[in-house]
């Protein structure tokens, strides 16, 4: 089915469940073709796979454009892979040589269970929005959207916040698996809101303590995460954060 | 037989919806909270639903097969969401939406409902704003506009290429903010596999734990199907690998009628398809064409590289058949024109299926402007060049690097190559005014249902109706029916019904496993696709689509003899989710081709080459066909046909014309 010539060899992780012990296992794949995705090259390991009558390997993904937020595969040492600003379903073979080995594990991090194979759980994110990743307006409470002017500059750096998809890179690249980039992106894309304000040092608290609940190490400015976010999501937010959540001692009126 | 009552309130157009929202039977809140109602799916209509119908104190359960509410694929929907705000002052209203919709849906919609959507379309916009949605403003701080196909003003709000991003994590914000304070039960990686009818009435679900592969059953006093569209019945799509039907399916197995199968949309600009490895299609916003120009060689295989062909050589087609609209005609119109160029000789690229869209005129024009406020008089070309990248940038840079990143081709140099595809599908559940399906308490909403687009839907129209159906119009008509249920005590899930069908479901896992065949799923959904989009895609005709339904019964009958399904089905197992879904899509492939031969004229996205004026527009044929199809489901694939009549009382059918 495929008409490209790169061979290569793969490790892939493979685990039964969340309580099997796993291990990489070799797979040589040939006439791979550079214009793949790299989830595509992982179809064509699966049909092998399947036709063979074995097992395919397990791996979370969805639109396949980057956007949704659930590939997530560990490539060399690599959340997502040797590129920046991609996702793992955005990277074309044509970013390999022909004969090269990969290594593919999945996220790995206290609070991202291996589920199966390359596939974690990443509910820890949505308990930590649920902490307080909102502003609580009930629908029909809205005013007309342009009775709040947002000056542009805030309103762009709001949404370049706000462009996370919540893939957890940052969490899998960190030596401390800290979600401190994430819950930080949120917290960021709210405080620099007008909307976001009246629940701006509560909302930081909230959403700190979950984070700390759910296993999440702390940060240690490496700026690993940075670097490795698939959608350029900035340190700045995390200074940011630190300093709502400072503030919140002093500001806050009201405990949370 | 159920009853196909569309229940469109009466009075006047513009008071039905007022009248009927002032009139409808409330529930108390304290009865609210003993009332259960399932969610399935977690797109803008599942999660604006769910969060809102929380918020009104009903008790929820919301189902996603993905790992987290926020994956749904509303969030890849790039462009926009449309609403009447008249912000840019251009002359745009209600009416004007409503109009623009109808006619876009080449007069096959009804009346009542997409009136109802336009007057609801500017509550959208404040609630997201209210929610920190970040749209894009201009520097007066105000929101600015752009605009999409089939309109001639401005009215598409948006998010960078992320609108759909953005506005589904405002609602997955909310919907969160309900589980947070246990108003909702999200169940993530869950499938939906059976609804349960008792007495006529829905009243719950059979899910599936795709981690354990457990069977579950839930009670809820009302169902709402928010589960999306059904494009890959044509494998290649650009939704997103897990989209299916199998929900809105098993609802029209239990009673739902379908409505409209076969009005599918082929969205003009996609990235063509590259080779046989391709799992999916990605699209190209269609705000492109609001700078892009879409254009041909005048001569045709032309060898030359698109930079080295002159001005005069090129044949930039829309402009030149639709003068009035150019580049933004609708959908449907600007695919057929990039057909009909290329089954003509003129296409690019390898496959010479593909057109360009070129951005290099309005790079040029925005960075002449640049120039002049940065007080740079007569700059040459290359200064124009270089500041008009940067606003080209801005305007669409994730769009332009996901295209670079697809095809390896730099579209700031050269144009973007790009065909028709797969992406959306007006047809659906055939849903009441109230968003009832045939089956009472069962509903439906968004993409699932087939209610506000006509044959064809305008860009930035999905978004406007995922979250008014979601935030502005099912809280209040559900009402209207729980008002009724009070009495009714929550069913206990050891009723009978709730055991047959769980063991429905069962049957069908357990049939996957006994085939014992040799291909995988894929091969019959690749085979499938290969069909559908041959007999049932852009163009369509008699004799292809009989020779489809004959090849669909044949896949089918290679399916269930010849299938094979790894593991099993007491853990995770993503082959098992694919073969339940595949099967659905082949049945429902067959109803699209029945649909679309019963259908004997060309409307919207539905283009019978026998029905055709001398231009090749498509031709209606309003004596005959001005009904919605509603297919009722009489056993072993077969289908009846019911017809709802479209009256229109509002607006002068006309021959669409975009000239």
């Amino acid at each position: 089915m495929s008409t490209g010539n790169m061979n290569l060899t793969l490790k892939v992780w493979r685990q039964k469940n969340n309580i099997a012990k796993g291990s990489l296992v070799d797979y040589k794949l040939s006439n791979i073709s550079p214009d793949m995705s790299f989830l595509e090259m992982f179809d064509v390991l699966n049909e092998g796979l399947v036709d063979k009558g074995e097992e395919p390997v397990v791996f979370d993904h969805d639109c396949r454009e980057g956007i949704c937020g659930a590939c997530s595969m560990f490539i060399n040492g690599q959340p997502h892979g040797p590129l920046q600003g991609v996702t793992t379903c955005q990277l074309h073979m044509r970013s390999f040589k022909d004969g090269d080995t990969i290594v593919v594990e999945p996220w790995r991090a206290k609070a991202f269970p291996v589920i199966k194979d390359l596939m974690v759980d990443r509910t820890a994110f949505d308990r930590v929005i649920a902490a307080g990743g909102f502003i609580s307006v009930n629908t029909g409470n809205a005013q007309d959207a342009n009775n709040l002017p947002i000056p542009k500059v805030k309103a762009d750096s709001a949404f370049e916040a706000a462009a996370c998809i919540g893939c957890g890179a940052c969490v899998a690249t960190c030596k401390n698996a800290s979600a401190m980039l994430f819950v930080s992106a949120k917290i960021s894309q709210l405080a620099q809101l007008p909307q976001g304000q009246p629940e701006r040092y509560r909302r930081v608290q909230s959403m700190v303590s979950q984070m700390d609940a759910e296993g999440f190490g702390n940060c240690t400015n490496t700026g690993a995460c940075e670097a490795e976010c698939p959608k350029g999501i900035s340190l700045e937010n995390i200074a940011r954060m630190n300093r709502d959540f400072y503030s919140a001692k002093f500001v806050s009126e009201e405990e949370v | 037989m159920a009853e196909l009552n569309a229940h469109i309130p009466e009075g006047e157009l513009t008071e039905k919806w007022t009248k009927l929202r002032s009139s409808m039977p409330l529930v108390n809140p304290a009865n609210k909270r003993s009332i259960e109602i399932i969610v399935v799916g977690s797109g803008l209509a599942g999660a604006s639903a769910a969060a809102t119908l929380a918020e009104m104190g009903y008790k929820v359960k919301c189902f996603c097969f993905q790992d987290s509410p926020r994956r749904a694929h509303s969030i890849a929907a790039q462009g926009g969401i449309n609403a009447a705000k008249n912000y840019q002052n251009d002359g745009d209203s209600t009416y004007r939406l409503f109009y623009d919709t109808i006619k876009g849906g080449d007069y096959r919609a009804r009346e009542a409902n997409v009136h109802r959507l336009a007057e609801v379309s500017a509550n959208i916009i404040d609630q997201c704003v209210a929610q920190g949605v970040p749209l894009a403003r201009e520097y007066g701080g105000l929101l600015d506009n752009r605009s999409f196909g089939g309109t001639q003003v401005q009215r598409t709000f948006y998010a960078a290429g992320q609108t759909g991003q953005q506005l589904l994590l405002g609602a997955y914000s909310a919907l969160e903010r309900q589980v947070g304070m246990g108003k909702v039960e999200m169940f993530t990686r869950h499938e939906m596999l059976e609804v349960v009818v008792i007495d006529g009435k829905a009243r719950g679900i059979i899910a599936r734990n795709l981690i354990t592969g457990e069977l579950e059953r839930h009670f809820g006093h009302a169902v709402l199907l928010c589960s999306g569209g059904y494009g890959n019945v044509f494998y290649l799509s650009t939704n997103a690998m897990g989209s299916n039907v199998t929900a809105a399916w098993k609802a029209h197995k239990k009673g739902a009628f379908f409505g409209n199968p076969c009005y599918t949309q082929i969205h003009p600009t996609c990235i063509p398809v590259s080779g046989d490895h391709q799992s999916k299609l990605t699209l190209m916003s269609e705000s492109l064409r609001n700078d892009g120009r879409i254009w041909v060689p005048k001569k045709k295989d032309d060898p030359r590289k698109a930079t080295d062909i002159p001005e005069d050589e090129r044949d930039y087609y829309l402009e030149r058949r639709y003068p009035a609209f150019g580049n933004l005609v609708p959908r449907d119109v600007a695919s057929r024109a990039a057909k009909e160029r290329c089954d003509a000789g003129y296409g690019v690229g390898a496959s010479k299926l593909a057109v360009y869209l070129d951005f290099k005129a309005n790079t040029e024009r925005y960075g002449r402007i640049e120039a002049n406020k940065h007080n740079i008089h007569n700059p040459d070309k290359e200064t124009c060049m270089r500041l008009g990248r940067e606003v080209i940038k801005e305007k669409y840079g994730n769009l332009f690097d996901m295209y670079k990143q697809i095809t390896g081709e730099d579209p700031y140099e050269l144009p973007m190559r790009i065909y028709p595809a797969v992406h959306y599908t007006m047809g659906g559940l055939w849903v009441d005014y109230n968003l009832m399906t045939t089956v009472p308490g069962l509903y439906a909403l968004g993409e699932a249902n087939f209610s506000d687009h006509g044959a064809n839907r305008l860009g930035a129209s999905a978004l406007m109706q995922g979250l008014a159906d979601g935030y502005f119009v099912i809280p209040y008509t559900i009402g209207a029916y729980l008002s009724k249920e009070l009495a009714t005590k929550p069913i206990p899930t050891d009723h009978p019904a709730f055991v047959e069908a769980e063991a429905s479901a069962k049957a069908i896992l357990d049939k996957f496993f006994a085939i014992k065949g040799t291909k995988s799923v894929d091969h019959f959904h690749k085979k499938l696709g290969k069909i559908m989009w041959e007999r049932c895609g852009m163009a369509r005709n008699a004799e292809g689509l009989k020779k489809g339904i004959e090849e669909i019964q044949q896949l089918r009958k290679e399916f269930w003899s010849d299938l094979r399904v790894p593991g099993d089905a007491n853990e995770l197992n993503p082959e098992l989710e694919k073969a339940g879904r595949v099967a659905d899509f082949i049945e429902l492939g067959e109803l699209m081709c029945m649909d679309a031969l019963n259908r004997n004229e060309s409307c919207g996205g539905h283009f019978r080459e026998e029905y055709q004026t001398e231009e090749g527009e498509a031709l209606r044929d309003d004596v005959n066909y001005a009904y919605v199809s509603a297919w009722e489901y009489k056993g072993d694939v077969t289908f009846e046909l019911h017809k709802e009549e479209l009256k229109f009382e509002n607006i002068k059918v006309a021959q669409r014309s975009y000239k």
